[in-house]
This record gives C-alpha cells, structure tokens and sequence, in this order.
C-alpha cells in the first residue's frame, strides 16, 4: 500500500489530463489511417469544400489531422496556426467559405469523440475523464483554425480594398505643372481624405501649378464629401496651385447650392474639356492646329 | 529665434527655421517692415518649409504682414507650406484669404518677378 498512490489524494488536475491527453494522441496516431479516411469521407458526404477534388480533399484531411494530433500532443497552437494560415492562403482564392472550414474541423472533432466513445464504451468514469480532456483541447483548435481563416480572408479584403483605394484616384500629370484628377463613383469621407492627400502630394512633386479636378463621374456627393471638397480647393492654394472643378452634376450642383457650401472660391468651368483649356490659358499656353501655325509662320 | 532676412536684389527673402513664438512672429513682421522701407523692396518671399505647424496667431500675422508690406506698395508671398499644415490649416479655417502662396522659393520669386512685369 505505501508505494501506491492514495485514491483519495487526486493529482494536479493538468498532469492527470496531461496524462490522459497522451493516452488520447495515442489512440489518434494508432487509428490515423482509419480515422483520417473516415473523416474525409464525411466531408464529400457533407458536401463541403465542393471547390476541391476528392484527392485534394484527403490531402489536405491527412495534413490537418497530422497538426490536430500535434496540437493536442503538445499542448500549443503555434504550428497549427501557422499551418492553417497556410491553409486558408490557399485555399481562400477557390472559394472556399468560412462556413466549409468551421464544418471540417467540426466534423474532424466529431469523428475523433466518436472513435473516443467506441474505446472507452465499457469504462464510463475514464470515458467522461477523456471527454473532459479532450473537449476544451478540441474547441481551442477549432477555435484557432477558424478564427486563422476569417483573419487570413480580412486580410486579403484589406488588401483589395487598399489596392481599389489606390486605383481610384489617379494624379495625372497632362502637360508640364497640369495635372487632372478624374475622380469616379461614389466619394466617401475616407476616400475624400485620401483622394485630398493624394493630390497635395502630387501638386508637391509634379510642382503643377494648376490642377483640373473632374467629377463628371461622380453621381451625388453630400454635405460633408462638398465641404471637403472646397477645402482641398483651399489647400491647393495654399500650395500656390489653382484647382479648376469641372463636371458637376445637376444634382451635385443643386445640393451644393442648397446646403449652402461657399463655391465662390473655386473655380468651375462645364466639362473637362473646358476646363483643360482655361487650365492652358492660366499657365500661358494656346493651342492652335498645326496648319494655322504654319501660315502664321 | 531671430528670422535671417535676406536682400536679393529688389526681393527680400525670409526663411522661417524653426517653430517661432508670438513674439518672434511680431519681432518678424516689424524687421520685415523696416527692411522694406529701408531697401525700397519690391517684393517679399516668406518661406515656412521649415514649419511643421500653423497655428492661427502665425497665419493671422503672416496675413497682416502681407497686407502692411502692401500698404508699402510691395508684394508679399508665402511659399513652402507642406501639403499636411495646409489641409490642416484650412480646417482650422486659416485660408490665408488675400495672400499669394507658391510652391517654393524659386516659384515665389517667379510671381513676384511675374507681378512686376504686369504692373510695370
């Protein structure tokens, strides 16, 4: 009796279901053929990751089981994280849904309680002190890998935001110290501030001294985005450049003039067209066809 | 921190190196004065690229400095405000209203040398 352990002193609850943990890995390591399969057929049964063949499918099964069991062996979550980063970096641009990757890891800790429970079946005290070992580990690593997913598509969104942002507000440089800034679609507060960043930049490093802000292909604006608007108009000079708007809509200029906004400073010319001219005279230039120049000279 | 006021030719040309105080501000703006009447200057260039700030009491006096060298019969330009102390400015609602502005020294010199061949 002395050199057995007391039942009634219990181990540290963390060795006991490190323990346990142990016995569980095991047990997935021994049946990983089986277990595996069976899981990947639950999947096609599932009809998930329908953008995948069935090869791939068991591929990519055998790799999450491998790091699940590693996960669960260790105890962290570092190389699974990694591992499902990788994951979702491939597997986000087929089109798989975050719904189809939160049901495989749930289908894989389903297959594994169920393989739990045909083991221990006859012992039910270690039955349930395996569950509870098992349970919290398991949640964790769904946890990890889905919340790894939806990260991993969050980033590539900010990422294609950032490259739409970047597109939509072209700085063109037309003639020597001439840009144009063709503005397109709907301007939010945000995309206002960067647009206005944007050219204030420009204006520095293209040292225009006019600029023809177009906004023909902006539908409607409101108080805010107008009001912004006048204050780049305002910036620019402060930069000794002179911002020429061009194209405003009937609707924008019918709410410029009910809100009120003080359109005296800027200058507004119809189109484009006519704006890129009263730009040219202001910096001194005249277009005139080639044959008039000719007889000229 | 006195501002180098510096004659170049007919122009005077002072740059602003470092953030000013109110009364380095009113100590600028008197010198401005004397010089030009001193030099007969036809025209100023007050270069703030050096600023990374400015507040309302430097863009008022940099406003009354142009308007008295005006009163002088000469012209006043501001040139280098970067592209974030002038948005920031004109949220503030410091526009500057009645001050010619440029790039930088060597476009502001191009105006006034601009707006002495247009009155001459």
């Amino acid at each position: 009796m002395v050199n057995k352990k007391p039942a009634n002193v219990p181990q540290p609850p963390s060795t006991q279901s490190t323990e346990l943990l142990r016995e569980l890995v095991a047990h997935l390591r021994e049946h990983r053929t089986q277990l595996r399969e069976e899981w990947a057929s639950r999947i096609t049964e599932a009809q998930l990751l329908t953008a995948m063949t069935k090869d791939e499918i068991f591929a990519e099964a055998t790799s999450v089981y491998d790091n699940y069991v590693e996960a669960l062996a260790t105890g962290t979550l570092e190389a699974l994280q990694s591992y499902s980063r990788n994951l979702s970096e491939r597997i986000i641009p087929r089109g798989v849904e975050t719904h189809e990757v939160v049901g495989i890891v749930l289908l894989l800790r389903d297959v594994l309680a169920r393989s739990l429970f045909a083991k221990y079946q006859g012992d039910f005290t270690k039955l349930n002190r395996i569950l509870d070992a098992y349970e919290p580990a398991a949640n964790r690593i769904a946890n990890t890998v889905a919340v790894g997913f939806v990260q991993e598509r969050e980033r590539v969104i900010r990422q294609q935001q950032e490259a739409i942002r970047e597109l939509s507000t072209p700085v063109l440089q037309v003639r020597e110290r001439l840009l144009i800034l063709p503005i397109i679609g709907v301007i939010d507060p945000q995309r206002a501030r960067q647009l206005t960043e944007q050219l204030l930049r420009g204006i520095r490093t293209n040292r225009a001294k006019v600029v023809v802000i177009d906004i023909t292909g902006v539908a409607a604006m409101d108080a805010t985005v107008a009001n912004h608007l006048v204050q780049t108009v305002e910036a620019s000079r402060l930069l000794g450049a002179t911002v020429i708007v061009t194209g405003l809509s009937p609707e924008i200029a019918l709410t410029i003039v009910n809100i009120g906004v003080d359109l005296g400073k800027m200058n507004t010319v119809g189109d484009l067209q006519g704006g890129i001219e009263q730009a040219e005279r202001l910096l001194g230039y005249k277009v005139i066809p080639a044959a008039e120049a000719n007889a000229a000279a | 921190m006195e501002v180098p006021i510096l004659k170049q030719g007919r122009y005077l040309i002072a740059t602003i190196q470092a953030a000013l105080s109110d009364e380095d501000l009113l100590h600028l703006r008197r010198a401005l004065l004397e010089r030009v009447i001193q030099f007969r200057s036809r025209g100023v260039v007050v270069d703030v690229t050096a600023l990374d700030v400015m507040d309302s009491f430097a863009s008022r006096t940099l406003r009354d400095i142009t308007y008295m060298i005006r009163l002088r019969g000469a012209d006043t330009v501001i040139v280098g405000i970067q592209p974030e102390v002038a948005f920031a400015m004109v949220q503030l609602g410091l526009t500057l209203e009645g001050v010619a502005t440029a790039l930088d020294l060597e476009e502001g010199l191009a105006h006034l040398e601009q707006r002495a061949r247009s009155s001459s």
